[in-house]
């Protein structure tokens, strides 16, 4: 099995000599050299920082309505409440921490270096979109703490622009000026993949992460702005009193349905292609092994990325959506299948036969492929004209999409954080309890989660705070997986902790993995290259190395 | 790339001659052809100001694929939005013979 | 004269580096703007699609003088800001700084003009609501609420574009610019044409299009 070596890095010409300044020391430690940065990796770590708090509220939301399913009486909250408690999870979790995770995190850490870049094309851009992102997410705090929101995340109309008596604007405008801040983002990573390339990386060199967070950057910029517009005409017609989505004047809200699901559908692409760039990452590096056919992931995420646009009518089946539109939506919905799984498929064939590490991040892709998988799968099911209307509104739909979102990408999220954080810290993290929290997480993410594709198959409605009695022992189960969760949550955010003061320093490329990002020191300096580097061979180009060559903390 | 001036004045020349021929044309009976007509001189018109105020014609292909994909991305959006609302009453026929003949009552006529 | 080294980014190798990459930043914003302002236009495509006669008697009393006016003006305004680009690339930053000034004019007269038309269409109580005039059909509020959120949008367009200009010409007089490092003006020029390109859709479709119909 693996065993702990001394540090044995081998030296490169390109590394400039030992005692390195780093991007932690170089500009300050001030508070202000942090609020004011333009550096990149600054700015994802200020990402990482906000995101931390608002799932933590969001988990929060969760915790609460998992209490209350408990038993099938509605006993601990009322209704009401409870519809402000998944509205606050849905809007907090799907705006303020999945969609900026991987891409704003992780991705705004690792590209420019990933690119050999100094920083992103335009900086300043990417601080204004870290306050932009912050402004919409105080706004929406600002929602919650005074009343909530009780619309869910969809915001459907004219219940959100007519009858709700709650916060509704204040969330929308949340959402409205968080958008902006993501449209900025993908701005920002598109300009930059086009322009900010070291010599020699030509496009079919690029990592495929860069290609997962260009097509991610392509439905930022593309879909972000109807879901603005939708949100805006929404509030309109909720102040002014009447308004395009109006029945009163002969208004059609289906039509807000097809707006908001041209940027929401698209948007669930934003979460999980960028992990499924990040497994890309470490199923090669941990496999020891090229990756199996790059063109094919590379051009399947663009694929994902355009198909994605083409399916939103899925979500409205039993809307009064037109049937013969509903029969072209469920055909192009199951194109998306055939990217999918050609990605599954590649990443298969790349672990075969490789020299497998069990490190903790290889455990999250082999986690991520499984559950996407099961994810992906159901999902077909619910683009299925005929199985949707059955299984519409039921928990079979939370079931599905919490595989995606959870399952998938939040699974990757920790994968890609687990692997980058020695380049990010310059500390290893403890490699067994990586593993330990890993395995919890999988355990308590499927005992959450399945027994709810059951209960939903069984008929049980969402967004209900008391349900038939028939139905307890599903969710007393997924409660209990819940609890779990949280600890595998929990456990991670200790010893990262514990980390950063106590952990092994960690040499520059800790994994022996090809990348530029690992080519500097760990953390990088503020420029990110003592000299701009020059790529001269394919990516991954990985071969088997002996155990203790391959350094765990 | 600098473009001579008198080309900007005779695009401008150009706008200003569709924009008369526009409101020219709003003012005859065409029946359905006064949108056609309306909307192709926009389109025109819009061609002209990318094509030569915006310098795209003297562009990298990169930038013409960047301008087209907004266009792009917005027709997909009319397009099967309207495949929703144009398609909206009919019924397909086997489901129109099933309401005929009992089996499910039929929906209402009142549309959106 | 500006040192052109000092106009350089530190992220960037050189300055056709820099140029080539706002160049297309502002096209992917623009791209942006197209599918923001397009969630309008899907609604006013459904809406008249499913009640022309509604939307041909509503768009009947928008004032096609203002609209038309307005047209002219912004299509010369483009021309003035093109003009501008073209005579700071040939290193006239005065003439280029005189160019801008003219643009905003311009634009402050599209504000004027649209400002006396929105009056207008208050007096005819066209603004959608229980006072909203009477004898037209339901469907033809949707039409009015169209008009003032697009066209509402659109002036608001047009007020970040004179901010912007001002900024930029005041930019240019301090001799800022130069025939090798204009950027600003550029990119600043590609918005203001877009505000254009917008405005060249929404007069048949609020102004011309239901005349007859």
């Amino acid at each position: 099995m693996i065993t702990a070596v001394p540090q044995t890095d081998i030296p490169r010409p390109s590394l400039a000599p030992r005692r390195l300044s780093n991007y932690f020391e170089e500009g300050g430690r001030t508070l202000a050299s942090w609020l004011l940065t333009t550096d990149h990796k600054r700015i994802g770590l200020l990402y990482l920082y906000s995101i931390i708090v608002y799932f933590i509220i969001a988990a929060f939301a969760a915790a609460l309505i998992r209490i209350e399913l408990i038993t099938p009486a509605g006993d601990l909250v009322t209704s009401e409440t409870y519809n402000k408690l998944f509205t606050i999870h849905g809007t907090l979790m799907v705006w303020f921490f999945l969609i900026p995770s991987v891409p704003a995190v992780l991705g705004n850490f690792v590209l420019p270096l990933m690119l050999g870049a100094r920083d992103v094309a335009f900086p300043k851009l990417n601080l204004l979109s870290w306050y932009l992102f912050n402004l919409g997410g105080l706004m929406a705090l600002y929602a919650v703490a005074f009343g909530g929101a009780d619309t869910g995340w969809t915001f459907y109309t004219p219940y959100s622009s007519t009858y709700s008596h709650s916060h509704v604007v204040t969330m929308a405008a949340g959402v409205f000026i968080a958008g902006f801040g993501s449209i900025l983002t993908g701005l920002n990573f598109i300009i930059t993949i086009h322009k900010m390339r070291a010599p020699g990386l030509t496009w079919f060199r690029l990592p495929l992460f860069v290609w997962s967070l260009y097509s991610t950057s392509v439905i930022l910029v593309l879909a972000t702005p109807v879901l603005a517009m939708t949100l805006a005409l929404m509030s309109l017609e909720r102040i002014w009193g009447l308004g395009v989505f109006d029945p009163k004047l002969g208004g059609d809200p289906v039509l807000f349905q097809h707006l908001f699901w041209f940027y929401s559908h698209p948007a669930v692409y934003i979460m999980i292609l960028p992990g499924m760039g990040v497994v890309s990452e470490l199923i090669p590096c941990f496999s020891r092994k090229p990756i199996f056919g790059y063109h094919f992931i590379a051009f399947s995420s663009v694929a994902i990325a355009v198909l994605g646009f083409l399916v939103w009518g899925h979500h409205m089946f039993v809307s009064s959506e037109s049937i013969y539109a509903g029969l072209v939506f469920s055909l192009l919905s199951y194109l998306v299948a055939v990217p999918s799984a050609i990605k599954v498929f590649n990443w298969t064939m790349t672990m075969y036969r490789g020299r497998i590490y069990l490190s903790t991040p290889f455990l999250y892709a082999l986690g991520f492929i499984g559950l996407f998988t099961i994810g992906g799968l159901t999902g077909l099911f619910l683009a299925a004209l005929g199985v949707d209307v059955h299984v519409h509104g039921t928990y079979f739909i939370i079931a599905h999409f919490h595989y995606i979102m959870v399952g998938g990408m939040v699974t990757a999220f920790m994968g890609g954080l687990h692997y980058w954080w020695p380049k990010i810290t310059g500390r290893l993290y403890p490699e067994n309890l990586g593993r330990l929290a890993a395995l919890i997480m999988f355990i308590g993410f499927n005992l959450t989660f399945f027994p709810q594709f059951v209960v939903g198959y069984l008929g049980m409605p969402r967004r209900y705070h008391s349900y038939a009695p028939e139905f307890q022992i599903y969710n007393v189960l997924s409660t209990a997986g819940a609890s779990i969760l949280g600890i595998g949550y929990l456990l991670p955010l200790i010893y990262f902790i514990w980390s950063l003061k106590h952990g092994r320093r960690a040499p520059s490329n800790p994994w022996k993995a090809t990348g530029l990002e690992w080519q500097t020191s760990s953390p990088p300096p503020k420029h990110n290259f003592h000299e701009t580097p020059v790529v001269t061979e394919e990516p991954y180009q990985y071969s088997p190395v002996p155990e203790q060559r391959l350094i765990y903390g | 790339m600098i473009i001579p001036t008198k080309i900007y004045f005779r695009v401008w020349l150009a706008l200003l001659l569709l924009l008369v021929l526009t409101w020219g044309l709003a003012q005859v009976d065409m029946g359905r052809f006064n949108p056609i007509a309306a909307l192709t001189i926009a389109v025109l018109k819009m061609l002209l100001v990318i094509l030569f105020f915006m310098h795209v014609r003297y562009n990298k292909p990169i930038t013409w694929i960047f301008v087209a994909a907004g266009f792009v991305w917005l027709a997909i959006m009319i397009d099967l939005t309207l495949s929703d609302y144009l398609t909206r009453n009919a019924v397909p026929p086997t489901l129109h013979h099933t309401w005929q003949h009992g089996a499910w009552p039929a929906p209402s006529k009142e549309g959106p | 004269m500006p040192n052109a080294s000092s106009a350089l980014a530190e992220q960037f190798d050189d300055l056709p580096q820099q140029q080539e990459s706002s160049v297309l930043g502002m096209w992917t914003f623009l791209a942006t703007e197209i599918l923001f302002f397009g969630g309008m236009f899907m609604s006013y495509i459904a809406y008249r699609s499913a009640y022309p006669q509604a939307f041909a008697e509503a768009s009947r009393h928008t004032i096609v003088l203002y609209g038309t006016i307005n047209t002219a003006i912004l299509l010369t305004s483009s021309l003035t800001v093109a003009l501008a680009v073209h005579a700071v690339q040939e290193g006239r930053s005065k003439a280029c700084f005189w160019l801008l000034v003219l643009t905003v004019l311009f634009g402050c007269c599209f504000l004027v003009v649209k400002g006396l038309e929105y009056h207008d269409d208050l007096n005819e109580q066209l603004w959608p609501g229980p006072h909203f005039k009477s004898g037209l059909p339901p469907q033809s509020q949707i039409f009015w609420f169209l008009y003032w959120a697009m066209t509402g949008l659109h002036a608001l367009h047009v007020t970040i574009g004179v901010g912007l200009l001002s900024v930029i010409a005041w930019m240019a007089q301090k001799g800022k610019f130069s025939a090798a490092y204009y950027n600003p003006v550029d990119v600043s020029a590609l918005y203001w044409h877009f505000v254009d390109i917008v405005w060249i859709f929404l007069y048949p479709l609020l102004y011309l299009i239901n005349r007859y119909s």
